[in-house]
């Protein structure tokens, strides 16, 4: 192969690859068959981490940037004046095997533009992952894009080869996909996501009966929604994400902060910054749901469709629903434990462990990690002494406010900074 | 009163687990456990030299393990720490967890319990760091051959996952800080002691020992590593916190900023 054509072409794809957020190895159990190359653990690796901060797990490229299709968000449409370039199957294979072998990746993440039709490209994907498991011998991490509008047998055979499949739903709302990216149809996107979710549910129940079922995508599926590039409000972004994770099943949602890449005038201007703060409230709101025991509508609702910029959403809900608190430390359950600000679910883990030997008191607590400068709020434990003496939610949210540092307080401070 | 005697042992996980044996059979009050090489007389205490048994270092460990799967797990990765003292500290742990019925590893209100599940997480977390930052270099002769310098001794815990990692090729990973290393020969993992001329960090510089296309590689990584990056969402702080910096001598693709 050559060196300085393939180093060319990953750059243009590795470039244009990266506004995929997932790169999660996880979730996986692919174990070393016949002393070939690579293993998947339950547990992911983060390699390195790029100078945004971001983890470099998987080899992320995209096997082509020519698309016809036209979306108005995507750094690779057409009318995009950009250099183009394709991968031939075997560059990609090399690169994979090379990179793993020397411990950089867990595995590969492979996109691709659309060219000619969904099938010809998906079948183009496919054929990536099945010549690395059956003639490497791979058994690393493979995640692979399922392309809008491919069909059931392609998508069959993708979850044979890859550990997930995902499919970039980018815009939460159908109205704004029908703004953005007007050649592109809402259910060529779920169609690919309701086969995936039926085969891995068939596996499941073939599994019990036959044991050599082979695997099908055992990580599961993933999307992805991109936040700010239409006026949409939390409320719509999370609504529609709880909608992808009880429907299709999905393991994760993933929000992208939108990067302005191209002048028009139905999106955010260029230079605009990316919205990384809501993007981290939607994160924090996500994993309440998931492992919390949130539900969706008890944070965002008809009343406060947006979350709020300053404190964290848990912290929001709590104040809004004083007449909760306080919880005992030493008798709630686990639910509860779960629902106090500034107690997560480590400390909450803790915390049930511990009190089973003793009463806990704020020493305890504070030595066990809890964040005291929000929870001491809300909870009472084994000490005569405790924080709130009826004060109102405004007041304890000023007092946590002027104790704390945010890493975005910068962003969204009212208050005047005296040397700029 | 009987006096307060310090236990010498030879420095090994084993020759520790038969001085914790020699203490709890003996009954006899320790002011202190060390390794030969290092030790410090007390004024008022008496030496006595342990020499590693390994059936005695095996009911110790068999002992433990039948507490908790965990608390076997925190005394080895906590005593792979290598802090110093730490051998008192899980001797004292030790006799905490036989002291009454039940489990005590997860009484997170206790000091030194807590304190002994803190220190092996950060084992732990090293461990993680050390699967992951790893580099392998292909040499001449097809080995791929890494340096590393980790903060904790924890060669004998990445060994597995290495072995069924990369079953099918032959390689070294080298801690030139405890001067040990590992090596598979496509059968066994051995421990190996080696004669390094120079630590074979990821340096600018070429060596004739690394395979022609190996720096091929590296840089093809090393521009892959700056091509996924996104520049309008930089933040040098969250890099530093996740990469931190005493391992990049070791990371090809940080050797430019090195």
């Amino acid at each position: 192969m050559s060196f300085e054509r393939v180093r060319e072409k990953l750059n243009i794809l590795a470039d244009a690859a990266k506004y995929d957020v997932s790169c999660s190895s996880s979730g996986s159990n692919r174990t070393n068959k016949n002393k070939g190359l690579g293993n998947s653990t339950g547990m992911g690796i983060c390699h390195s981490y790029a100078e945004d901060g971001r983890c470099i797990s998987l080899l992320k490229i995209l096997l082509t940037n020519h698309c016809i299709f036209d979306c108005a968000y995507c750094v690779t449409r057409k009318s995009n004046d950009i250099q183009r370039a394709a991968f031939k199957i075997q560059e990609v294979v090399d690169l994979t095997i090379n990179f793993y072998r020397r411990n950089y990746i867990e595995g590969l993440f492979l996109s691709s533009g659309i060219f000619k039709d969904a099938d010809y490209t998906m079948e183009r994907l496919v054929s990536v992952a099945k010549k690395l498991r059956l003639e490497e011998n791979f058994n690393g991490y493979i995640h692979l894009k399922s392309i809008p509008g491919a069909s059931d047998e392609l998508m069959y055979e993708a979850g044979l080869y890859a550990d997930r499949l995902s499919v970039n739903i980018e815009i939460p709302t159908v109205s704004g996909l029908k703004l953005l990216a007007p050649d592109k149809k809402h259910e060529d996107f779920t169609k690919p996501m309701k086969k995936v979710k039926e085969e891995i549910l068939r596996y499941r129940s073939e599994k019990k009966l036959i044991k050599n079922t082979p695997v099908y995508a055992p990580a599961g599926q993933s999307t992805q929604m991109i936040i700010g590039a239409t006026g949409e409000s939390d409320k719509d972004i999370m609504y529609s994400a709880t909608h992808y994770y009880s429907t299709y099943r999905m393991k994760r949602v993933y929000y992208s902060g939108y990067i302005p890449v191209a002048e028009d005038s139905r999106l955010p201007v260029i230079g605009s910054q990316v919205p990384m703060l809501r993007e981290n409230r939607l994160y924090q709101t996500d994993w309440l749901l998931r492992f919390y025991g949130f539900d969706i509508r008890e944070i965002l609702n008809k009343d406060y469709p947006n979350l709020d910029a300053d404190i964290d959403p848990k912290l929001s809900w709590a104040l809004r629903n004083m007449h909760l608190f306080p919880i005992d430390i030493n008798k709630a359950d686990k639910r509860l434990l779960a629902r106090i600000p500034g107690i997560g679910m480590q400390s909450v883990n803790r915390i049930l462990n511990a009190r089973r030997y003793r009463r806990l008191n704020w020493e305890h607590l504070k030595k066990m990690g809890v964040a005291l400068n929000r929870a001491k709020y809300f909870i009472t434990c084994d000490s005569r002494h405790w924080q709130q003496k009826d004060l109102e939610p405004m007041a304890i949210k000023g007092l946590i406010l002027q104790n704390s540092q945010g890493k975005f307080r910068k962003n969204y401070s009212s208050q005047l900074s005296l040397f700029n | 009163m009987e006096t307060a005697k310090i236990l010498i042992y030879d420095g090994s996980f084993n020759g520790f687990l038969t001085t914790v044996f020699k203490a709890f059979e003996e009954k006899f009050p320790i002011s202190d456990i060390q390794t030969n090489g290092v030790c410090q007389n007390g004024l008022f205490s008496e030496t006595e030299t342990v020499f590693t048994q390994m059936d005695k270092a095996k009911r110790v460990w068999n002992g433990i393990q039948s507490k908790s799967n965990a608390a076997i797990k925190n005394v080895y990765f906590a005593y792979l720490s290598g802090q110093k003292g730490i051998e008192l500290v899980l001797y004292r742990y030790i006799r905490k967890l036989f002291s009454k019925a039940g489990p005590k590893t997860t009484d997170f209100s206790d000091e030194l319990i807590l304190k002994i599940s803190q220190l092996a997480n950060s084992v732990r977390r090293e461990k993680h760091r050390m699967e992951a930052f790893v580099r392998f270099q292909r040499t001449q002769d097809g080995i791929y051959f890494a340096n590393i310098e980790p903060d904790f001794d924890v060669l004998p815990l990445i060994s597995k996952h290495f072995r069924s990692r990369y079953a099918d090729q032959e390689w070294i990973i080298y801690d030139v800080k405890r001067k040990y290393g590992l090596h598979y020969n496509l059968e066994s993992v051995e421990i190996i002691s080696l004669d390094l001329k120079e630590v074979y960090a990821n340096s600018m510089l070429k060596k004739d020992i690394f395979a022609g296309n190996e720096y091929a590689y590296q840089e093809l990584w090393n521009d892959y590593f700056k091509s996924t990056n996104i520049k309008s969402r930089i933040n040098p702080k969250l890099h530093a916190q996740h990469v931190p910096k005493r391992y990049w001598k070791y990371l090809s693709e940080k050797k430019q900023a090195v």
